[in-house]
């Protein structure tokens, strides 16, 4: 028994050891953890708490903005993946200090910034959104008419598909976002039937595919999007918007208003006053800037980080501009 | 002979009932017949952006919870205090493993620590091979250029994991216990597996915020009911004799559970537990929506930019830490009798010091893990995780240009063949004749109890405002449970007579229950374009494994004898197998059907993402529209009804034929 016991131990501290030397080796030298220099001073600043939106354009923003505040703010910025109506809850808990590209919302706005009080405007982000109906680029030069929502009808053949029922098919995306098209499609007398495709996913493959292998194609579909620099998708002209044509949602038979962009951030951080705020307050930049932002992100891979230090590096000026003053 | 007379007995029983069958081709022919004359009568359609009152109500009541949950005492002192404490605990398992902690720019544990920990436990509680594997799996992750994301998804694993077993095994034991919680505590559990996340996940940011505390009982509402069902499982099927002699030696009940009960039911309680792990694991991508951490943010943001390898890359190291988890969970369960075993030989001599030279090494790795930074950090420049992510989409592209003209004609053939007519004959049936319909079926092949509980559920269906679109949702069901339910039969068969087959196969179906479905929906997207035929085929991938596996264990669990002795009379293999194998296998068919069902049900909200439209739509839509909240809710609901109503018919069903056959 005694016997066996040391020879138990001897081969334990054997391994033991040899594990000891092999690793000792291997980890001679090399940056002890903790040594390079600390975080960058968070200063007045503090922490910045932003909603992520998850569409790209959402992100171009976000990571402008944040990559502004942590370099020349010194804020400690905590991004946050939620979509719109979670994020907006944000903002009364405090879990939520920005959302930097709405799109319209009434109905939250009316809960949020009129009722509940614990949200409220920041200006303009200068982007303009456009919703409509998009049909593929090669489908323009065949069909050249095919623009103008009156000769829809004609060509209702060329998009039936397995969904539509015998009808053309529309395609719908995710379902934040807004829609009008069931009603359209109704009051305008058109022999379509709305697919509910649910995401935008469905939408981008749904046009990459139509392009590609030329097949017909009708979506709806939203600029700015980093898609639309790869495609040029065409929009399908309905009638045109007037002031309150769409005010009862049944009876809608016009086309979308343009979106004016904006942001919106919780009251307790516009009340504060600080950087971050002031800096969200000044932001605003073009559709191009978001493109260009948005296509290194979607395109040429960059993680929204890189992406955001390399605009902001080729456009100090703009930048410049968006800093509180001193 | 006995051998004998029993594969007689079961090969006569399978056709000596073909008269219930012929009562459900009337009713249906009956169906048919009225459906034409009443074809768009009263379907109850309701529109996309259509409410009801009950949805309204329902909405109204989620923003008064949110108006008040400043002064509200309920949240002041209750919901605020349990958010604190999982927040607290979520954040101590972070600070270990996952998350900068006490000051230091590492967590406790930088990343050999973490390796050489993991490959420790793993041999301390099974063997070396599992210990490799958990060694080899982890520095593949950090391979993989995800070390950060996989230790998040870990960390919050971990935490969902530990506080669902707190509460599971004890409601699971008392399950065990007593009858009458057991039946109570069921359809709960049907509830929580079966609701939509989607529909609880804005819900729970009200109640919890948004942060960890809402991501780990999202996960948990859904990981729990596993270990809750195994453990009741366990519980009761030890032997009564077992029960009775402990206490007639005059043990009180308390010993009895501690000394007898619980250490019979060990293996299946750990099976339980493993299971959970699975289930937390499944709602990783989900949980990303709400701001959870870790490798669902990387699969859902790579799904934004349509980047079929970086989703991959992610999904794939969700398939890696789910087969180490289960591995050493399986391996630790079966080892303590294993060891009872086999306490003789070199391996069992060497044990005591591998364990303690082991244990030396693991505590040096942890210590190089505090010290340097190559052992803290994982090194990026070793990475892999493009050249995954590189061929993935090179074969996706591949696929996709090659093979989109024949996957458009499948789509088109069974939307055609299948899709249209069943749905067409469901959805634009009035609701009365449907129900008349459903409640026959129960009545014929079920019994009162189905008939009672179908009831109920065609009311509440009615009630939710959403009965046509459950018909439509109801006819994908159907169709991707059929085709589910024939993959099993064919490769459960299959695997269940060859051990070879089952080695090759088994992977893939591992791989097809922990991948999440948001990796494969680009890819369906564009062989399928977005359509009901793509949502069908997602719940055929996420749901035919379990399926396959169920039969292929029943088919195995045929005793040997009896098959040879059908050999042996003369029949052939394909009588062997419909004669014979598959009729004795029917409790596991049944079970495999069911699952199958519930599988291709939790599957409808990501059908709703690639244009299933119906329930699964609103679900998606009520998740992300403020107005549409309360329809979104009662669309959840819906799917939970067709759920309880198609389960406990064909239960009903199966335990009535089975009456007959013995």
């Amino acid at each position: 028994m005694g016997q066996n016991r040391t020879a138990t131990t001897r081969l334990a501290l054997g391994t033991g050891i040899a594990l000891v030397a092999a690793l000792g080796l291997a980890g001679c030298g090399g940056a002890k953890v903790g040594e390079s220099g600390g975080d960058a001073a968070s200063g007045e600043c503090g922490t910045f708490n932003l909603a992520i939106n998850p569409w790209v354009g959402y992100k171009a923003n976000a990571a402008v903005i944040a990559h502004v505040a942590e370099t020349e703010l010194g804020c400690t910025v905590n991004k946050k993946d939620l979509k719109e109506e979670i994020a907006w809850q944000g903002f009364g808990s405090g879990e939520v200090d920005a959302i930097v590209e709405n799109w319209g919302h009434a109905d939250l706005k009316k809960k949020y910034i009129e009722e509940q009080q614990t949200a409220v405007e920041a200006g303009s982000t200068g982007v303009d959104g456009e919703i409509g109906w998009y049909v593929p680029p090669w489908m323009v030069e065949k069909y050249p008419d095919i623009t103008d929502w009156k000769n829809l009808n004609k060509y209702s053949d060329l998009f039936r598909t397995s969904e539509s029922g015998g009808k053309g098919q529309l395609l719908d995306g995710d379902p934040s976002f807004v829609t009008n098209d069931e009603a359209l499609v109704r009051n305008l007398d058109l022999d379509y039937k709305v697919v509910y495709g649910g995401s935008e996913t469905a939408l981008i493959q749904g046009f990459r595919q139509a392009q590609e292998r030329q097949k017909p194609f009708l979506g709806y579909f939203y600029s700015p999007h980093w898609l639309l620099q790869d495609i040029e998708l065409a929009k399908v002209q309905l009638p045109p918007h007037t002031e309150g044509c769409d005010e009862d949602a049944q009876k809608v038979a016009c086309d979308y208003p343009e979106y004016d962009l904006d942001k919106i951030v919780s009251k307790k951080f516009a009340d504060a006053g600080g950087p971050a705020y002031r800096l969200v307050q000044n932001f605003e930049w073009t559709n191009e800037d978001q493109n260009v932002v948005a296509g290194y992100i979607a395109e040429d891979k960059m993680s929204p980080e890189a992406a955001a230090k390399k605009w902001v590096e080729e456009n100090q000026d703009k930048v410049k501009a968006w800093l509180p003053g001193e | 002979m006995a051998v004998l007379d029993a594969a007689r007995s079961t090969v006569g029983a399978a056709a000596r009932h073909p008269r219930r069958g012929l009562i459900v081709l009337g009713i249906l022919a009956c169906w048919l017949v009225l459906w034409l004359f009443s074809r768009g009568m009263h379907t109850l359609a309701l529109g996309p952006a259509q409410l009801t009152g009950l949805h309204e109500w329902l909405n109204e009541v989620r923003d008064s919870i949110g108006a008040n949950r400043n002064s509200n005492p309920l949240f002041l002192y209750f919901f605020n205090e349990i958010r604190l404490v999982i927040d607290e605990f979520v954040t101590f398992v972070q600070s270990l493993f996952a998350r900068p902690a006490y000051g230091s720019p590492i967590p406790v544990l930088g990343w050999l620590g973490v390796v050489a920990v993991a490959g420790y436990v793993s041999y301390a509680v099974a063997n070396l091979r599992i210990a490799l594997l958990a060694v080899g799996g982890l520095a593949f992750l950090g391979l993989q250029g995800l070390w950060q994301e996989s230790m998040d998804t870990l960390a919050l694993t971990t935490a969902a994991v530990l506080i669902a077993l707190l509460f599971a095994i004890p409601i699971g034991i008392a399950a065990g216990l007593s009858d009458r919680f057991h039946r109570l505590i069921t359809p709960v559990l049907d509830f929580m597996q079966t609701m939509p996340p989607f529909v609880y996940l804005a819900p729970l940011t009200l109640f919890f915020l948004i942060g960890p505390a809402s991501a780990t009982i999202a996960t948990l509402i859904y990981a729990a009911p596993p270990t809750i069902r195994l453990t009741a499982h366990g519980v009761r099927s030890v032997p009564r004799p077992m029960v009775e002699a402990s206490e007639s030696l005059g043990a009180t009940r308390r010993q009895t559970l501690t000394k007898v009960l619980l250490p019979a039911a060990k293996r299946t309680i750990v099976l339980g537990i493993n299971q959970t792990i699975m289930a937390a694991l499944a709602m990783v991508t989900v949980a990303a929506l709400i701001d959870a951490p870790g490798l669902g943010k990387t699969v859902v943001s790579a799904l934004g930019t349509l980047e079929v390898g970086q989703a991959f890359n992610g999904g794939l190291a969700i398939v890696v830490l789910a087969i180490v988890l289960d591995r050493v969970t399986t391996a630790a369960s079966g080892r303590a009798e294993r060891a009872r075993l086999a306490t003789r030989g070199l391996a069992a001599r060497l044990r005591p010091a591998a364990l303690l030279g082991g244990g030396i090494a693991a505590a040096v790795a942890v210590w190089f893990s505090r010290t340097y930074v190559w052992a803290a950090e994982f090194p990026d420049e070793v990475s892999i995780g493009d050249d995954i992510a590189l061929a993935v989409a090179n074969a996706t592209d591949w696929v996709k240009e090659n093979l989109v003209t024949v996957t458009n004609g499948i789509k088109n053939g069974v939307t055609e063949a299948l899709i249209n007519p069943l749905q067409a004959l469901l959805v634009q049936s009035p609701w009365w004749l449907v129900a008349a319909v459903l409640l026959a079926i129960a009545m014929v092949l079920g019994d009162l109890r189905a008939v009672l509980v179908s009831i109920v559920c065609i009311a509440l269906l009615i009630g939710s405002g959403l009965w046509q679109n459950s018909m439509i949702t109801l006819a994908a069901t159907l169709v991707a449970t059929t085709i589910v339910v024939l993959l099993g039969l064919v490769i459960g068969v299959w695997m269940g007579r060859s051990t070879r087959a089952d080695r090759i196969i088994r992977p893939l179906l591992d791989a097809g229950q922990t991948m999440p479905p948001f990796v494969y929906l680009v890819p369906f997207l564009a062989l399928f374009a977005a359509s009901r035929f793509t949502a069908i085929a997602a719940a055929v991938v996420y749901a035919a494994p379990v399926t396959i596996k169920i039969i292929a264990d029943g088919i195995r669990g045929v005793p040997a004898t009896t098959v040879e002795a059908a050999t042996a009379t003369g029949a052939s293999t394909w009588q062997t197998i419909t004669k014979v194998q598959l009729p004795m296998a029917r409790g596991a068919v049944t079970l495999a059907t069911n699952q199958g069902l519930i599988y291709v049900l939790s599957m409808v909200v990501v059908g709703g993402l690639v244009g299933a439209g119906a329930l699964g739509f609103d679900v998606v839509a009520g998740f992300s529209q403020g107005q549409l909240f309360g329809k979104g809710l009662a669309a959840g609901v819906a799917i939970v009804l067709l759920g309880v109503m198609l389960d406990r018919i064909s239960q009903a069903a199966a335990n009535r034929s089975g009456r007959v056959t013995t």
